[in-house]
């Protein structure tokens, strides 16, 4: 099978591992994600003031280079996701909006294309046991902690699948690589997102209730599928550590280098060594690499 | 604090173009606290996500605009969510910093963020950032 992918900008630089991760799995578990031919930055975020539609040009585009090129695509990205699923949502049900984006950018789309999360992949098209079947290491012995953060889920009328508030999809992900599930009531709290870049302050200990609560749980890492979270939640632990007395720092993977990782696949190309927190002791600790 | 209420105040010019951009009726909300419950950087606010719209609906909105509040805002829509009336307090707060910017000029000055941030921070966080910090 052979599905359009939509990388974006930071899986295409400061989060390779992500990315090749993510390509390298799927292709183990025979589905191609084809990059698409053309695309642009996303935007990043979706533009919440009724008139601006300007922000919305970016999105689109992409999306007009995905029918190009299929009815589906597929991103890794929740930003990514949750910008191009709403974005394509407007595209479909806001007529008069519709025409104006189509004049601006020279283009005749009226949202045909479904946008999937690499997890609604994993979920639908292949199926969490054939996904179980085809792993092939022991992480009976691994708790992991799911952190879904704010863009996968919310708006949940517009994202539309899973609960909103107690989500499964992650939690299904990882019992089907075989792993435990650390059952934390922070894993869909905001981790700061872009603030951290102006306001640092803040959302460190924003981040802290985050990673204090998943080590409360027992959780040996964290997965997660939004480069900004994984980058907040990773970056300053050495800082909380020095500040938050008992706290130990705990690595956070991206959800396709854990899947890379079930599945057996050389993990070279996975940037486990770029991580802030190295997941590298833990992982050969559980006898997984 | 003592707040006079007037008509003129309560409908505003800066009030209208608030429900106008973010699509939201101020007066919908009876302020159950909800979004100031679930908000995660409501520890760091001077002035809570309900007590914002409650300022609003007062015409109160000089004080929104002096605070903290709207900057800390990081859309991630729990408030929404959760709240029972359906309100999208995250599309006033984005309307709130667009008219303040589009008067008074952006947050950030883009050239005065450090190197080390934009040497390490994933491009996301810019692209999000000057998005909601410039105008």
């Amino acid at each position: 099978m052979r599905i359009p992918y939509y990388p974006g900008c930071t899986l295409s630089t400061k989060a390779k591992g992500f990315d090749q991760a993510a390509r390298q799995s799927f292709a183990a578990l025979g589905i191609e994600l084809a990059e698409l031919k053309t695309w642009n930055c996303c935007g990043a975020t979706f533009p919440l003031s009724r008139d601006n539609l300007l922000d919305l040009a970016g999105p689109v585009r992409n999306l007009v280079s995905a029918a190009a090129e299929g009815d589906k695509l597929a991103v890794a990205c929740s930003t990514c996701f949750n910008v191009l699923k709403r974005s394509n949502l407007v595209m479909r049900n806001e007529e008069d909006k519709r025409e104006k984006i189509n004049f601006f950018i020279e283009a005749d789309y009226a949202g045909s294309v479904q946008v999937l999360h690499l997890l609604e992949i994993l979920r639908d098209e292949v199926g969490w046991d054939n996904l179980a079947k085809a792993v092939k290491k022991n992480l009976a012995d691994l708790s992991v902690a799911p952190y879904y953060g704010c863009m996968f889920l919310r708006p949940p009328k517009e994202m539309g699948f899973d609960d909103h508030e107690n989500p499964q999809i992650l939690e299904n992900f990882i019992r089907a690589l075989g792993a435990q599930v650390a059952d934390y009531p922070h894993r869909a709290e905001c981790c700061g997102n872009y603030i951290a870049a102006f306001d640092l302050e803040t959302t460190r200990e924003m981040s802290y209730l985050i990673l204090a609560s998943a080590r409360k749980a027992g959780a040996d890492l964290i997965v997660t599928s939004c480069p900004l979270c994984q980058f907040n939640l990773d970056r300053w632990q050495q800082d909380l550590a020095m500040k938050h007395g008992g706290f130990r720092p705990i690595p956070v993977l991206y959800d396709t280098q854990l899947l890379g990782i079930a599945l057996g696949l050389d993990t070279t190309t996975f940037d486990l060594d770029k991580h802030y927190v190295d997941p590298r002791p833990v992982l050969a600790e559980k006898g997984l690499i | 604090m003592r707040i006079q209420l007037s008509a003129t105040k309560v409908h505003n010019d800066f009030i209208r173009k608030v429900e106008d951009m973010s699509g939201q009726d101020l007066l919908k909300c009876y302020q159950c606290g909800e979004c100031s419950a679930g908000c995660p950087a409501a520890f760091a606010m001077d002035i809570l996500p309900n007590q914002v719209i409650r300022l609003l609906q007062l015409g109160e909105h000089e004080a929104v605009l002096k605070s903290k509040t709207i900057w800390l805002c990081a859309a991630c829509q729990q408030c929404y969510t959760r709240c029972p009336k359906g309100v999208d307090l995250s599309r006033i707060m984005e309307a709130v910093r667009d008219l303040l910017m589009l008067e008074h000029g952006d947050r950030i000055v883009i050239e005065k963020l450090p190197a080390e941030t934009l040497a390490e921070f994933p491009q996301q966080a810019f692209i999000s950032g000057f998005r909601k910090y410039t105008a």
